[in-house]
């Protein structure tokens, strides 16, 4: 029974063997990263993401130390031996694309978070050359300028994508954060201006803060299942509705996880937090549980249950909206002393 | 054939052919030759290939000696080997040299010639070390040019090896190893041409092999030794044969000609002059001039001056020569007359007497010195020369390019003689160290050198200070080669790229009649006139100066340039000068910033580019006003400045050094301490500015400030009486110190802007966590009253040593007087702070021997020098002996001490009844100088003085005090004596400073002898991990992964360690610090280290500007360092040993986080991964590694057993009972 179902599954215009795809994490940061996800399953893999400001500040920074000091003092007219190159730049990361697309067989999708309107098109460029075949624009925007509309962060992030979708040829899916007023709105713009899927959702990194210190400070947390529901929320309401593929980000640490990513009506799951805290092999596993799961109940196919609770399909297309939060709040029960039971 | 033109310096010149015809080199660094071996390892490291195609080794030695034992040995087993060095360092190779030429074995050294420190040391260049090697019986062929540099380099090692005799290859420091130049780069097939590969193989038939076994190196008796010495003469007979006959094939091949030497001037010349060196250049630049002037004049460049050819001498000189005079760029005291001038002397005496003299009768010969240490040689020091060969009574020997008001040896000249030709551009431009000035300038002459038919020149001149650095370049284009080895004098282009130059220098003084003035300002054009003083308005009216005026400043900022102003102004430089046309410059500066900075990124490129683009728009022609009312220049130093401050260090401040007459300098190279005082400098843009209101008194900006410019007193309420307005003060915050006010002051004038003090101040306002207790603000509107303030803080009684506080701690710490200050360190030093915190601790009774470095640099170079008194007068007494023996020489200042306190000793008691007895005197209050009351009188008081705590050294001083004021009166040789002596009865101590390239390297030998000793004495390790005085090259102490100078591609060995190996003796008191990551450990160590009676060793963290990281945040960087395992804080103290206890106390805990988390922060580990990201990778999982490793030693140690005392080393000799009390 198992070897009949179908988990095959179709995200970008690209044909992935099931909906199991590495995020651009740390993972895929060398060419050993990538092939360990290949072996361990992984039907595709997001390349991590190329930073245009991560390259801009190596660049300048490496020059302010070359040069810091240098030319002031007669004994010492330099602090550092001027090598021939440097790998700063993308060269690296392009090295990276080529040598994966050499070596292993399932797809690789690039991912920029550019930081000018030309850094955009020329990294995006340079990637489709590498062999990538598809880019994730991963626009990790925190809007703080009190002066800039919501419009306004909207356009932004579609000047992106209409300069990038005239620059390359290669499927182009957008990350982007649940921040928006409108988010159905914003991702009909999106599919309207040629992205062909959606990643939902970035996960900004929260700074905390150092009570001892008193200072401000990044704070890395990975994901767990609990951060599922917003994007599975969003999926389930888009599906169908929107034209453009879903790949569902943030929470994804089982087999349930999936499968309930793939009923809201997501191509493709990904997931990084996962794979950091517990190993690369856990693709394997997840994707046992999952036949395992899909067999019991005799699924046929992802194919077959892609959507099937997407606020389209369920009966209570309400649930996704205001009276799930009314619902919710119903749900509490207090003990005598007024804590939660 | 094509060779190519390029634009280079005399090191890399050099370097360029030594490397491509070695196998084998071995490095060390010193300055101005240190390049030369940065080079060779750049260039091993990217795997270029010599002429055989095979990649060279390089190895970098402990020192010069072991430069010279490797190149010996590699030279004895038949590879091609050279070596790189210049001074002292010549000077330590010395012994090898002898028994490499002994052995007529073929090597060339390349020397960038160098002063030998004397009175000082100086790093400028002169002949005075290769003239230290004239008796090792090596050839010395002298280049006189960057072209000349590259072509001998390949002539001597031609010549090595047909004639077997060791060439030294000399060319004269910074004026040709510096200098760029546009030159014609050899082919390899030029090497090739001239190198026989007969001769090489012959090099290698001679090495040792157990093949064909031989013995070299034997010790001869009476019987032989003379006649082997004598054997190889008829080598030494051949060589100048040999060199013309290489010196011919090289014309053939090349087309420049050279000979033995070189005539140049009048076939009928009366008067010529013999020099060697780049002053050649400027001898035949005259010369030419002169003989245009129909003058009889000629010159004659040595070039091999050893073995010296008489004959080819004699062949050179014109018949008509009557008078001769010999120049020598080196001094030989009490000699009959320098080395050149005597063998000219020689040659001529014996050639009149053979009958085999040119000329009819022996010519008039003297000798002169010139261009010591760099000094300025002219032409117009050339023309007096000419001119002082018409006095039928010449002054030999001479001097010229100074003024000797002592034995009037000086020739006159007239400084305003200019000869060269108006075709030449001569551009002088007035920069920053930080601005990039130099950097730019380098770029210029690249662009007409490299890519136009023209040519170009670069020179440039930095000053000794490293914070706030002013360098000045000289710059000539021109369509003939440019062959003037002189500053310019008379420059069409001057740039003043600091505005603040014109309070302090005469930037204008070298400016032509109608020259153009470009301004960086920081006014408007409108208002820039205003604002120069008014002597330069008066000198740019005088010379009818064309003014351009630019704010670069607000251009780089607006184009996040920061202070790099550097494209800005070079872009307006070509925009006016007229070297290029104006377009094509535009293109062409790009060009060459896509060729400079391309391979830094994008991003670099396009920031220049919108310089250049942003450039013309902001720049203004100002039409010259007709009066000069500026304001007045400010005075150098203060009125109050004693006089020899006032007379001599203002005159050198104001850089007018080159003026002072001989008269004016001490005999003996002794000066004044506390001078920096007086320089104020006023780099920093922003200041700190104290908040008494957030302040917690904790003492920590006082601790880390570099330069020491933040000090803290506490003080009675009444001493503010009187204090200027807004001078601030708060309750002091010390139980025992009543109601005492305490201040804390910043000297705003001294301050660098390096901010330590304010990354490292713990104090917040707790409703804006952005201010802290000590903010940055900008200097200006602060200037004058933090002015008022600092004259009226000083003045402030300092809080008593010997009061109740004991300085233990941070907080304590922080009222002690700074004898250490201002220092011309980098901003942001991380040496510094430590030196500061000895001299507060116990400077007022000090001996500081300076390991040559960054730290005998900025400790002692003049004008001014940080080491300080207090107001009894007393402070550090400083000095530098070498760079290698800095351990013996403080140990040699232990010995005397020792034993001039034996000796009082022993004279106390041969005085003690007279001293006790003398009824003169009042009677002896035995209460007021023993606390404990137990002495009976003053002489048992002193002998049993326990000293150990500032109370007791100011009871032991007092004693002191009568112990003299009796003698005074007493007759008696021994009561003199005693007298003489009885100062070093108060304890004093000894501090042995030096960075790690001394400790670990070049002095450890001197250093772990010493640390042996068993003697009192305080070694202070400031390890910076590089060497960085000379650039940053890789000493022992380097980690594992860092890239440095001499390890370009990342160091393979982990670092030294030093305090373990210290540790073995078990009666050395060791301790490993970091400001940073624990202060209060840092002077806890400190305090152990100067009580423990024996030897110590404090290995120092000391962050530095060749780490390539944020200065500000260096502190953070240490106790990154700590907390990821690599520097771990510990104290190994053998006193506790007889405690039952364990010597070894680990003060840091386990490592928190990973190794490359703390490296990654530095440029010099991330550079390798981003030049070779797999080895860095590699060597960054080996040094976590190690670091790991180490860690568990550490912890071992901590753990064991107290050491049993056999294991300790038990007492060794001097440091057991008769030690005691030193």
């Amino acid at each position: 029974m198992n070897g009949a179902i179908d988990l095959s599954t179709r995200y970008l215009g690209l044909d992935l063997a099931h909906p199991l795809v590495p995020s651009a994490s740390p993972l895929s940061q060398t060419l050993d990263g990538i092939r360990r996800m290949e072996d361990a399953g992984a039907s595709a893999v997001v390349m991590y993401s190329l930073f245009e400001e991560q390259i801009t500040q190596d660049s300048l920074s490496l020059d302010h130390y070359m040069s810091y000091g240098a030319e002031s003092h007669a004994e010492a007219l330099s602090y550092f031996p001027e090598p021939e190159s440097y790998n700063v730049g993308p060269d690296g990361y392009l090295e990276l694309i080529r040598d994966a697309k050499a070596s292993v067989d399932i797809p690789i999708i690039g991912s920029l978070n550019g930081a000018s309107p030309g850094g955009w098109t020329h990294y995006a460029k340079l990637i489709q050359e590498a062999g990538a075949d598809a880019l994730e624009l991963n626009i990790y925007h925190v809007a703080t300028d009190p002066s800039m509309t919501g419009d306004d962060v909207e356009r932004l992030y579609l000047d992106v994508l209409r300069d990038v979708r005239e620059m390359v040829t290669i499927p182009l899916a957008v990350k982007l954060s649940p921040y928006f007023s409108s988010m159905a709105h914003m991702a009909q713009r999106l599919a309207r201006s040629g992205a062909d899927g959606l990643v939902l959702f970035n996960r900004f990194y929260q700074p905390d803060f150092d009570l001892e210190s008193l200072e401000v400070g990044p704070h890395l947390v990975l994901s767990d299942s609990d951060e599922l529901r917003l994007p599975l929320r969003w999926i389930a309401i888009l599906y169908g509705r929107i034209q453009t593929d879903f790949a569902l980000t943030s929470g994804v640490h089982t087999h349930f996880d999936v499968l309930k990513g793939v009923m809201a009506g997501s191509a493709v799951t990904m997931l990084a937090s996962e794979l950091l805290k517990s190993g690369i092999w856990r693709i394997t596993d997840i994707l046992e549980d999952m036949k395992a799961w899909m067999t019991e109940r005799e699924y046929a196919s992802v194919a077959q249950m892609r959507g099937s609770m997407s606020q389209q399909n369920v009966t209570d297309a309400a649930a996704f909206e205001r009276a799930n939060y009314m619902r919710t709040l119903q749900s509490f029960r207090l003990d005598p002393t007024g804590l939660m039971v | 054939m094509k060779r190519p033109w390029v634009m280079t310096d005399g090191n890399e010149a050099t370097a360029y052919v030594a490397y491509k015809i070695n196998e084998v080199v071995a490095i060390y660094p010193i300055t101005p030759a240190s390049a030369m071996g940065e080079f060779a390892d750049l260039w091993s490291a990217r795997k270029d290939a010599n002429l055989w195609g095979t990649v060279p080794l390089i190895q970098e030695m402990q020192a010069e000696s072991g430069a010279a034992g490797a190149v010996h040995g590699a030279l004895q087993t038949g590879a091609l080997t050279t070596t790189f060095t210049a001074s002292q360092g010549l000077l330590l190779m010395l012994p090898n040299m002898y028994k490499i030429a002994g052995e007529l074995t073929s090597t060339v050294f390349h020397i960038a010639a160098r002063s030998l420190a004397a009175q000082a040391l100086s790093i400028f260049g002169d002949h005075s070390d290769v003239m230290a090697a004239r008796s090792t019986g090596w050839a010395m062929l002298f280049a006189n040019s960057v072209q000349e540099a590259q072509d001998f380099a390949l002539i001597a090692q031609a010549a090595t090896l047909e004639g077997r005799i060791p060439f030294l290859h000399v060319m004269d420091g910074f004026r040709t190893s510096h200098e760029v130049a546009k030159i014609e780069r050899l082919a390899d097939e030029d090497m090739r041409a001239l190198i026989d590969d007969g001769a090489v193989h012959a090099h290698r038939a001679r090495a040792l092999t157990p093949e064909r076994p031989i013995v070299r190196g034997t010790a001869q008796n009476p019987d032989v030794f003379f006649q082997a010495r004598e054997s190889a003469n008829s080598y030494y007979d051949a060589l100048p044969a040999i060199v013309e006959g290489v010196m011919k094939r090289f014309e053939e091949r090349v087309g420049r000609s050279y000979h033995l030497f070189d005539y140049v001037g009048a076939p009928d010349a009366e008067r010529v002059v013999v020099v060697m060196g780049s002053g050649a250049q400027t001898v035949d630049q005259t010369v030419r001039y002169l003989q245009g002037r129909g003058e009889k004049v000629g010159m004659v460049k040595v070039r091999l001056f050893r073995p010296f050819s008489a004959k080819h001498l004699l062949a050179a000189l014109p018949e008509s020569t009557r008078a001769i005079a010999v120049l020598d760029r080196t001094k030989e005291p009490g000699s009959a007359g320098e080395p050149l001038y005597q063998d000219v002397v020689t040659a001529l005496s014996r050639a009149v007497t053979d009958g085999d003299a040119p000329m009819a009768a022996m010519p008039r010969v003297i000798g002169g010195r010139y261009g010591l240490s760099s000094k300025e040689f002219t032409p117009a020091m050339v023309s007096a020369i000419f001119q002082e060969l018409t006095s039928p009574d010449p002054k030999n020997p001479f001097t010229i390019g100074i003024r000797d008001d002592v034995t009037q040896l000086s020739l006159d000249y007239d400084s305003e003689l200019d000869i060269e030709p108006d075709s030449v551009t001569r551009a002088v431009f007035w920069g920053l160290g930080s601005d990039g000035t130099v950097g730019a300038n380098k770029n210029s002459i690249k662009i007409i050198g490299e890519e136009t038919d023209g040519y170009a020149q670069g020179y440039f001149v930095y000053d000794s200070k490293k914070a706030g650095a002013r360098t000045i370049s000289h710059l000539r284009f021109g369509p003939d080669p440019i062959d003037s080895s002189y500053l310019i004098g008379h420059a069409n282009f001057v740039a003043v790229h600091q505005f603040g130059f014109f309070e302090r220098v005469d930037v204008l003084a070298n400016a032509a009649q109608g020259a153009t003035l470009l301004i960086n300002s920081p006014h408007t054009p409108d208002e820039t006139w205003q604002h120069i003083p008014h002597p330069a308005q008066q000198q740019i009216l005088d010379k009818g100066l064309n003014l351009y005026v630019i704010n670069a400043y607000e251009v780089a900022r607006e184009l996040g340039l920061g202070n790099r102003i550097n494209t800005i102004m070079q872009t307006c430089f070509f925009a006016i000068s007229g070297v290029l046309p104006k377009d094509e410059a535009a293109d062409r500066i790009k060009d060459a910033i896509r060729k400079t900075y391309g391979k830094r990124g994008e991003a670099v490129v396009r920031m220049n580019f919108a310089a250049v683009d942003a450039a013309l728009s902001h720049l203004h022609p100002l039409p010259t006003p007709e009066r000069s009312d500026g304001p007045d220049m400010p005075p150098v130093v203060p009125e109050s400045a004693p006089d020899f401050v006032r007379t001599v260090t203002a005159e050198m401040i104001a850089g007018r050094g080159d003026d002072l007459a001989v008269s004016a300098l001490p005999i003996d190279g002794t000066y004044p301490s506390a001078t920096t005082r007086f320089e104020k400098r006023n780099l920093a843009q922003e200041v700190p500015v104290w908040d008494p209101e957030i302040c917690i008194q904790c003492g920590k900006c006082v601790l880390v400030c570099p330069h020491a410019v933040i000090r803290a007193k506490v003080v009675e309420p009444a001493a503010l009486e009187g204090a200027p307005q807004g001078f601030l003060s708060a309750d002091n915050r010390w139980r025992e110190l009543g109601d005492l006010r305490y201040t804390l002051q910043v000297s705003v004038e001294d301050c660098t802007g390096c901010s330590l003090c304010v990354e490292v101040c713990p104090a917040k306002d707790k409703s804006n966590v952005g201010h802290k207790a000590i903010d940055m603000a900008p200097q200006l509107p602060v200037k004058e009253q933090g002015k008022r303030n600092w004259d009226f803080f000083l003045d402030l009684p300092e809080y008593p040593r010997s009061d109740s506080l004991h300085f233990n701690t941070v907080k304590n710490v922080q009222l002690l007087e700074p004898l250490f200050e201002f220092s011309g360190a980098c901003a942001g030093c991380g040496e510094t702070p430590y030196l500061k915190l000895v001299s507060q601790l116990f400077g007022d009774r000090s001996v500081v021997a300076n390991a040559t470095g960054c730290s005998s640099i900025y400790g002692g170079n003049l004008p001014t020098t940080p080491w300080s008194k207090n107001r009894e007068g007393r402070g550090p007494a400083w000095s530098n002996s070498l760079f290698e023996d800095n351990a013996e020489f403080g140990l040699g200042m232990r010995l005397t001490l020792d034993k001039q306190v034996q000796y009082a000793q022993e004279l106390l008691r041969r005085l003690h009844t007279r001293i006790s007895a003398d009824s003169m005197r009042p009677p002896v209050d035995v209460e007021q100088y023993e606390p404990s009351g137990s002495a009976s009188d003053l002489v048992t008081a002193i002998l049993e003085a326990e000293q150990r705590d500032e109370g007791g050294i100011a009871a032991q001083r007092a004693r002191v005090a009568e112990l003299k004021r009796r003698l005074q009166g007493m007759d008696g040789s021994e009561a003199r004596d005693l007298l003489s002596l009885a100062e070093v009865l108060v304890r004093r101590n000894v501090w042995i400073v030096g960075g790690d390239g001394w400790a670990y390297d070049i002095g450890y030998g001197g250093l772990d002898h010493v640390l042996a000793s068993g003697r009192n004495i305080n070694v202070l390790v400031l390890d910076t991990e590089v060497y960085s005085n000379t650039g940053g090259q890789a000493s022992k102490a380097t980690s594992l992964g860092a890239v440095a100078k001499f390890a370009a591609g990342g160091k393979r060995t982990p670092k030294k360690e030093l305090g373990r190996i210290a540790m073995q003796y078990g009666y050395v008191y060791v301790a490993q610090v970091a400001m940073g990551a624990n202060d209060a450990q840092t002077v806890r160590a400190l305090r152990e280290a100067e009580s423990y009676d024996g030897p110590s060793l404090v290995i120092a963290y000391s962050h530095c500007i060749a780490h390539g990281i944020d200065m500000a945040k260096g502190m953070e960087q240490q106790k990154n360092a700590t907390l990821s395992g690599y520097w771990p804080l510990y104290r190994y103290d053998p006193r506790l040993v007889a405690e039952g206890k364990n010597p070894f106390q680990l003060d840091s805990r386990a490592p928190k986080i990973p190794f490359s988390e703390y490296a990654m922060a530095e440029n010099r580990y991330r550079m390798l991964r981003q030049t070779s990201p797999d080895e860095a990778e590699a060597l960054m999982a080996e040094a976590q590694q190690s670091v790991t490793d180490r860690w568990a030693i550490y912890e071992w140690l901590a753990k064991g057993d107290p050491q049993p005392a056999a294991a300790a080393g038990g007492a060794p000799a001097g440091h057991g009972e008769e030690g005691a009390k030193r």
